[in-house]
């Protein structure tokens, strides 16, 4: 039975967050300006999140930092950011976005936390993101030990008791234990999880120059190649925490956010999805989706968030 | 989807037939397996242009359009982008000027030694077939500028094009291209070559004087803001060409935003129209951190 389009409703709610449609710009993928977050905004978001952000500024690593291979992307940008000052300044005035914008916010020990997310609280944020996943940055995520139930318990709690906004913890798909991480952050008072930062470290030698391509060498794998790791980490946690789900990983087309809503997110996250189809990439996901649901009967999108479990 | 379909099955019976090569460039050619990375070439050739800036001439068969540039990766240092300032037969060129750490190390590269280039990357020069054109290239800015004038020269050529080149630099030595480009107006600051003064000071004498159907810009950034507003002002169509930090080259890290417009894709070259949107355009650039600071 098909729907007319006008009846087709992709509006859905993360943490009493409205959102016009399901799809969020993923942390580091060009929130780096307020001027860019505005333009995926106006090309269909329906949330946006901006670059991680620590304490200090950071340079990041050398260049190269991002690469593609035939099915994904690899990166190791190493969290370069302007440091919280400069950021509070960059994004003061967020009135000019016309969707949610969620910070990210990143550290190297439960203080720097702390002190960005106190360093942001007169910007006009809808959420706090806090990625404790990153492969590949010394200091920060994995290579941090912020990928264990306790230190995920500690920095979300601290997180926690600071901010009355909505708080996602973004969490690795390469522990198998991602639901007890998951739980930990729950537990910890967590609004949400967002599953999954990039997956590995991988590594791309050039055969000819004999050498890893990336100047860190390793860097994050995301795109492709990681879609059907990050719905199978959706689908264990939307069985294993209450909190919602904000799926991430390889979604370029409505199809992909379908599965991963189906999976159990109740929103999905789009990066590498920019490369593979542009900055309108927001617009055309939803407009597939809507066709989808038109031919398959279905009206309301929140009606298929975790219907693929038993 | 049928055409999609032979065009691969295409590409596929010329991969066997050994008529792409796969590590090459023509790997783009295969839609599906597209990757951005550093494609090793040999250096074929290394000139002199000044006491700063050396071409460094390399096989390859991209494709590009005037403006674009590549991504240089020394493996183990670092990977900037160039223009591409040279092209002629499936040899392309790049002006280096020796700035910091990586352009001193390309600076001591020999013929024989690689190096790794990844793109071209980036949107260039629309080319029209104006009969009066002005080109102005401050100091290293003019590399990006020579391919045009080529090209314009090339689809122009029986059609009586009157291209006048202005190049600027401090002095006399750091002049560039004076033996490919025979009438270029040259000034310099000190006044040791050309009009004593900077492209700035001689484009707006011109102006006055001469009506140009598109200038085309390419160097430091207060000077293509300023070469921009006299546009502006005598109603002069142009399009500049902006430098910000580079890191992905391909649109996604947001490194080198100027008022949510990407250099490395919806640029480098900009027309008057999006300029003229671009309220950092000649104030606010970005640094390495990503820190809007002013230019
Ligand atoms: C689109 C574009 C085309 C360019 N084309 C040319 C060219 O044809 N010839 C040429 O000599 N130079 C060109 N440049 C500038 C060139 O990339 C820098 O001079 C070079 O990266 C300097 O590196 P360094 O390590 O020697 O110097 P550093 O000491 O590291 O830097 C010197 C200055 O170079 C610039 N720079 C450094 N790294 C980068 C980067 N990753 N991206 C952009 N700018 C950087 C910065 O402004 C910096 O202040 C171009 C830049 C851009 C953005
Ligand atoms: C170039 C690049 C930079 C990234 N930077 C960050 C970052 O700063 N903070 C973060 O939490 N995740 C970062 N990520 C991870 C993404 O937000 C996302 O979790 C991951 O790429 C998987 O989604 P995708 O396949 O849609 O890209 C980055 C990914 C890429 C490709
Ligand atoms: S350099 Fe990454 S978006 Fe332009």
């Amino acid at each position: 039975m098909r729907v007319s389009v006008s009846k087709i409703d992709l509006s859905v709610s993360l943490c009493n967050i409205k959102l016009t449609n399901p799809t969020i710009l993923a942390s580091g993928i060009l929130g780096t300006t307020k001027a860019l977050l505005k333009r995926v905004a106006e090309n269909g978001a329906g949330a946006v999140t901006i670059k991680s952000v620590s304490v200090e500024p950071r340079e990041g690593h050398k260049n190269p930092t991002v690469i593609t291979f035939e099915a994904g992307m690899l990166n190791a940008v190493g969290y370069s950011n302007p440091g919280v000052e400069a950021a509070a300044r960059e994004f003061k005035d967020l009135q000019d976005v016309s969707v949610p914008v969620i910070a990210s916010v990143i550290g190297t020990q439960k203080k720097d936390f702390v002190r960005v997310v106190e360093g942001f609280s007169k910007t006009k944020f809808s959420a706090i993101e806090i990625p404790l996943s990153c492969p590949h940055t010394p200091g920060f995520g994995l290579l941090a030990g912020q990928g264990t139930p306790k230190a995920t318990f500690e920095i979300t709690s601290a997180v926690r008791r600071l901010t009355k906004l909505p708080v996602f913890v973004k969490v690795s798909p390469n522990i198998p234990e991602i639901c007890t991480i998951a739980k930990a952050a729950e537990d910890a008072g967590a609004d949400a999880i967002t599953a999954v930062n990039s997956m590995g470290p991988g590594m791309i030698i050039n055969i000819e120059a004999q050498k890893p391509i990336l100047s860190f060498k390793v860097g994050g794998i995301s795109g492709d190649a990681l879609r059907p790791v990050a719905v199978r980490c959706v689908y264990d946690l939307y069985k294993a925490i209450k909190i919602p789900i904000i799926g991430v990983g390889g979604i370029s087309t409505g199809r992909h956010a379908i599965e991963m809503l189906m999976a159990g997110a109740s929103a999905v996250e789009i990066g590498t999805g920019v490369y593979y189809r542009g900055v309108d990439v927001f617009r055309k996901v939803c407009g597939e989706m809507t066709v989808w649901m038109q031919e398959n009967g279905i009206k309301n999108v929140k009606s298929i968030i975790g219907v693929a479990h038993d | 989807m049928v055409l999609k379909t032979l065009k691969v099955l295409l590409v596929l019976h010329m991969i066997k037939r050994k008529k792409i090569k796969l590590v090459s460039f023509s790997s783009r050619e295969i839609e599906e397996k597209k990757a951005e990375q550093p494609v090793m070439v040999k250096i074929c050739k290394i000139t002199k242009e000044s006491p700063g800036v050396k071409i460094f001439f390399f096989e390859s068969d991209v494709k590009f359009t005037p403006g674009q540039f590549v991504m240089v990766w020394i493996p183990l240092l670092d990977e900037k982008p160039f223009t591409i300032s040279y092209f002629q037969d499936n040899i392309l060129g790049i002006s280096v000027l020796k700035r910091g750490l990586f352009t001193s190390v390309l600076h001591s590269k020999k013929v024989g030694d690689t190096i790794g280039i990844r793109g071209p990357y980036g949107r260039g020069f629309n080319i029209k077939t104006n009969l009066n054109v002005c080109v102005v290239g401050g100091g290293i800015g003019m590399a990006s500028l020579t391919t045009l004038v080529d090209k314009l020269n090339s689809v122009n050529n029986k059609q009586g094009l009157n291209i006048t080149i202005i190049h600027g630099a401090r002095t006399a030595a750091e002049i560039l291209y004076q033996k490919r480009f025979r009438d270029m107006k040259l000034c310099t600051e000190d006044g040791t070559a050309g009009f004593k003064g900077t492209a700035v000071d001689l484009f707006e004498n011109l102006i006055k004087r001469q009506r140009f159907d598109t200038v085309y810009a390419c160097g430091p950034e207060k000077m293509l803001y300023k070469i921009f507003e006299l546009c502006q002002r005598n109603k002069t169509n142009c399009e500049v060409s902006l430098d910000r930090y580079i890191k992905c080259g391909f649109g996604v890290c947001g490194q080198c935003d100027c008022s949510g417009r990407r250099i490395c894709v919806d640029g480098p070259v900009f027309n008057m129209e999006e300029l003229s949107e671009m309220k950092d355009f000649g104030k606010m650039t970005v640094t390495k951190t990503g820190e809007r600071v002013i230019c």
